[in-house]
């Protein structure tokens, strides 16, 4: 895959090298300028100072959850005595989400500084990168970048002559994508089955072992390189107070021109669809848009109209989520569309929760008898207190993935159930 | 239970305050309150994973609801677990465990005492909106001894921390993820383990049930009393569920210090389907006296007479045979006949078997010796024997045995005896050569106790009517102990045990009364466990 134009809308940070195959290689990447904010970062600042820039960057972490990177590198104690680790989610398997992977096979030393800047910053004396196992493409890229920073002192027994140890280790996933969340990748990564677990205690007081963790999705991590060689002010003439920045939007559906676009974090929605994107297909009007993967709440075509920042997005009724972009024309069936994404978190749930195991799978029946002509009327109040007594109370939020696009299409889209369950027909256009 | 030292939060729960340690946590808080929650995946014994979702409460200003088998308690914290939605929440966890529960109660052996089936109707929420078909996965053996309904299970993991955490084996494991998953054994393969049927005990639900008790008896058909294990020096706390006059299970009784929440299969094997009539079904109904080659079945007063004769014509120095088996009370009134009689002394054998310890509880361990009541023997002046027959070889006077079946004693035991006494619940060929046959009632027919491996002294109750005329030896040897002078006609175990009390230095200062059911330790413990700890 080549990225054989960059839209000039476009801020490429992250995403700069996308499409070079010479900045995989270490010295491709260190003649691009890489490894050097490794260089600044260990032998010149304390760790102190590495977290305070990329606090007072603002850089929130792009896994999901949205929460400051800086902060949760700080939350790490600091003279407990014990083994700290760092572990990377490269488990990208949120639906509709493809930049993690991108990171990867196009840059992963990219990653890999990024990943020794965390280490050192929160004293941690190993790396895991939990890389989803179906990027079969990806992964001996990423090993052979690992080592290759071996070779070169970037990871090792004594990394950038600095005395200091800093190990990696790839672990690849079996296909669950319930491992990406960062509980479930602890346990995973210890052998058990990948089940989220309580929090309290949160991974950096108690995680993988029982030690202090952090969990740091990649491209969280790749962007700490940047802010790192070029400051915090830097990083902050991108996006808003809250939102600083930029970040990957990985789009995909009915768009002309899929694909993974960096934007500042204000930018907006609807130019990042109809601009960037290229909007729907030639004859097609826009009807949907996720914004944020699919476990975020959907948006009609109306309500596209606002910034991409966290705020922003929650303004707008959904989320940044992985900043995984589905968009549908009116070709799509919005209860298809609910139905299949509902169908996928029942597949995946862990099957812990009673709430979840039970919850998503009902759901799905319920949707796909809607789909299929045989919904009732009480299915829809019954949808959505069944998504009601599955939001807010698991161990993960898995569940409450699950509930959010039912809840949201039934909010936006009623007609459209109403069709399937009364007319036994649907509004999609073919 | 709760420690002096322990530092005391004050919490409210519903609107009564209690004042608990600060390490509990809310659902055990609530327990002090009088107000059990709702639960499924939470064991006192075991970690919690917080999953099932069942006991989530509120927790004034909290934002959301809590799960209270893992929240800690704090000062001056307010708990609901009656507000609408600590109840809505509820009551969506039974729906959602029923959407795809087979509801086959009316087949299903955990009907009537089932955690599911009670909430369900605690909560008024006796039918599912959900019109959807059922996933269907069978049912599969986990143990030679215990299936596992699949569609029953809620998925609480109890059984898999059982094995894991109590028994350190561990071979259950949930396979397949969302409402495809299962328990399954680790390799596919059935497991075996001396303490795997503490996983049917475990299950809420009638997802693990026991193959011996399946389609047997209902729950509710059953009568339950507490009792006490007679499978080895352990001594594990058990209920008898009984069921016209037979023991259909064992289960255990919680004891914290004894047996916590297990017992061994061993015992469970050993008590389910326990009949009066012993294995060989050659139960003693009637007192019987010898008339010449013959025994002559006669009335209690009939037989006391002539063994009360035959024993003073025989005089003393007497043989004494007891079984380990036997209760406290029912030795001490074979004491008191040997003491009307002169003669002290009198023997027991220990039968004995390979150990099992429970690795998460290691004080509960399958003892080698197979008897409950070794050391009871022992403290009331028993001697334990390993060669119980050579030794009585040429041995003239009187003969008394109680208790010891005699399976496996030699055809012409007893003929050289002047006079031979029997009592015991069995007649073996070698107690049809007694004089006299006293029938007396196993411990499952009878009140009494017995002293376990370390000296601790525990009550057992009657389970079962006793067949014919069989009376507890207590009873029989007491009547005619007093018939011969010594000591009273007991009339209650109670008086059988306080009179042993008064009169057994170790036993001082003990009555049912303050033994109650957690037992007491009886001073020469350490002393009488060395003795008996031989086969360790
Ligand atoms: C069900 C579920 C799946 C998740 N999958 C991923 C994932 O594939 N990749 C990821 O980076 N974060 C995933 N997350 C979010 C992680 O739990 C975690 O918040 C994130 O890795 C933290 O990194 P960050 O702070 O850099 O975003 C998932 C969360 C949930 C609840
Ligand atoms: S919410 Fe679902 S996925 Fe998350 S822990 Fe519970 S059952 Fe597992
Ligand atoms: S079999 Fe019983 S104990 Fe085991 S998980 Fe299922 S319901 Fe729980
Ligand atoms: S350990 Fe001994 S006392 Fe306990 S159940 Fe087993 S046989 Fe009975």
């Amino acid at each position: 895959m080549a990225y054989p134009f960059a839209h000039p809308r476009e801020v490429r940070i992250v995403s700069k090298h996308f499409g070079d195959a010479g900045a995989r290689p270490v010295d491709g990447w260190v003649e691009r300028g890489g490894y050097r904010a490794a260089r600044k970062a260990l032998p010149e600042m304390t760790r102190d100072q590495v977290i305070a820039t990329v606090e007072a960057s603002g850089l929130r972490g792009r896994g999901g959850a949205g929460f400051p990177t800086g902060l949760k590198w700080k939350f790490m104690p600091k003279d407990d005595g014990k083994p700290h680790y760092l572990v990377v989610n490269a488990d990208e398997s949120e639906p509709g989400t493809f930049k993690d992977r991108e990171i990867l096979r196009w840059t992963p030393h990219q990653l890999l500084e990024g990943a020794i800047i965390g280490a050192y910053a929160i004293r941690a004396e190993h790396i895991y990168i939990y890389i989803r196992g179906e990027f079969v493409d990806v992964i001996p890229v990423l090993r052979r970048a690992v080592v290759e920073a071996y070779e070169r002192g970037f990871l090792g027994e004594d990394v950038l002559g600095t005395g200091l140890r800093i190990e990696c280790t790839i672990h690849v996933g079996a296909g669950a994508y319930i491992a990406g969340e960062e509980t479930g990748m602890l346990s995973s990564l210890e052998g058990r089955r990948a089940e989220p677990r309580m929090k309290p205690p949160f991974p950096a007081q108690a995680g993988l072992f029982g030690m202090p963790t952090t969990v740091n999705n990649v491209e969280s991590l790749a962007a700490v390189p940047h802010i790192l060689v070029n400051g915090a002010d830097w990083y902050r003439q991108w996006g808003t107070e809250q939102s600083p920045g930029t970040k990957l939007f990985s789009c995909c559906g009915h768009l002309r021109r899929p694909g993974n676009y960096e934007v500042a974090m204000d930018f907006n929605l609807k130019d990042l669809v109809f601009d960037l994107c290229g909007g729907p297909r030639p004859g097609r009007r826009l009807r949907a848009v996720i914004p944020g993967g699919s476990s975020v709440p959907v948006l009609t075509a109306d309500e596209i109209d606002c910034p991409v920042s966290y705020e922003g997005l929650v303004q707008a009724g959904s989320m940044v989520g992985s900043g995984g972009l589905i968009a549908m024309d009116d070709s799509a069936c919005l209860v298809r569309a609910v139905r299949r994404m509902v169908e996928f978190y029942a597949h995946e749930s862990c099957g812990q929760c009673t709430q979840c195991r039970e919850g998503t799978a009902w759901a799905a029946r319920i949707l796909r008898r809607i789909e299929e002509g045989e919904g009732r009327d009480s299915d829809i109040p019954l949808l959505l207190d069944i998504s009601e007594n599955m939001a807010g109370k698991t161990i993960c939020v898995l569940s409450d993935s699950a509930a959010a696009p039912i809840v949201s299409s039934i909010q936006k889209f009623e007609d459209e159930y109403w069709a399937h369950i009364r007319r036994r027909s649907c509004t999609a256009v073919s | 239970m709760t420690q002096p030292a322990a530092e005391l939060v004050t919490v409210t729960i519903d609107g009564i305050a209690v004042q608990v340690p600060k390490a509990m946590t809310v659902i055990q808080a609530a327990e002090e309150a009088g107000i059990v929650i709702p639960r499924y995946c939470y064991h006192p014994a075991m970690s919690s994973p917080a999953q099932c979702r069942m006991c989530l409460v509120e927790v004034k200003g909290a934002p959301k609801l809590v799960p209270s088998c893992v929240q800690r308690v704090q000062d001056g914290m307010e708990v609901r677990t009656d507000s609408p939605a600590a109840r809505k929440a509820r009551r969506a966890v039974i729906e959602f465990l029923l959407v795809n529960h087979p509801l086959d109660c009316p087949i299903c052996d955990a009907a009537g005492q089932c955690e599911l089936q009670d909430y369900a109707f605690e909560t008024g929420q006796l039918r599912t909106r959900s019109v959807d078909p059922k996933r269907v996965l069978g049912r599969d053996h986990v143990t030679p001894d215990v299936l596992y309904f699949a569609d029953r299970c809620v998925l609480c993991t109890r059984c898999v921390r059982f094995m894991e955490e109590i028994a350190r084996e561990p071979t259950l494991v949930v396979v397949q993820r969302g409402d495809r998953a299962t328990i399954d054994t680790m390799a596919g393969e059935l497991f075996e383990h001396p303490f795997s049927m503490n996983i049917v005990d475990v299950c809420p639900v009638g997802a693990l049930v026991n193959e011996d008790f399946l389609f047997k008896p209902r729950a509710w058909d059953l009568d339950r009393f507490p009792s006490v294990c007679p499978g080895c020096a352990q001594g594990c706390n058990i209920t008898l569920d009984t069921k016209e006059n037979r023991v259909v299970r064992a289960k255990p009784r919680p004891h914290p210090e004894v047996n916590a929440f297990w017992m061994c299969d061993h015992g469970r094997k050993l008590l389910a389907g326990w009949v009066p009539g012993g294995e060989r079904g050659e139960r003693l109904e009637a007192p019987q006296i010898r008339d010449g080659d013959r025994l002559v079945a006669v009335s209690w007063p009939q037989a006391l007479e002539r063994a009360a004769e035959g024993l003073r014509q025989a005089g003393g120095p007497g043989r004494a045979i007891v079984s380990a088996a036997a209760a406290n009370e029912s030795l001490y009134a074979l004491r008191k006949v040997m003491q009307a009689l002169g003669f002290a002394g009198g023997a027991f054998r220990v039968p004995t078997g390979p150990t099992a310890v429970l690795e998460g509880f290691p004080k509960l361990q399958l003892r080698a010796e197979r008897v409950p009541n070794a050391v009871g023997a022992a403290l009331l002046g028993f001697r334990r024997s390993a060669d119980l027959f050579a030794d009585l070889r040429g041995r003239r006077g009187a003969l008394l045995v109680l208790g010891d079946p005699l399976h496996d004693a030699p055809a012409d035991f007893g003929r050289d005896a002047a006079f031979y006494l029997y009592a015991g619940s069995v007649a073996s060929p070698a107690a049809r050569n007694a004089h006299v046959l006293l029938p007396v009632t196993t411990f499952a027919e009878m009140d009494g106790t017995f002293t376990n491996f370390e000296g601790r002294v525990q009550r057992f109750t009657q389970a079962l009517t006793p067949p014919g005329m069989a009376r507890p030896a207590w009873v029989a040897l007491s009547a005619l102990s007093s018939r011969m002078g010594s000591g009273a006609m007991l009339d209650s175990a109670a008086e059988a045990f306080a009179a042993l009390a008064a009169e057994f230095e170790p036993f001082r200062g003990m009555t049912y009364e303050t033994l109650g059911f957690g037992g007491r330790i009886t001073e020469a413990a350490e002393g009488a466990a060395a003795v008996t700890s031989g086969g360790k």
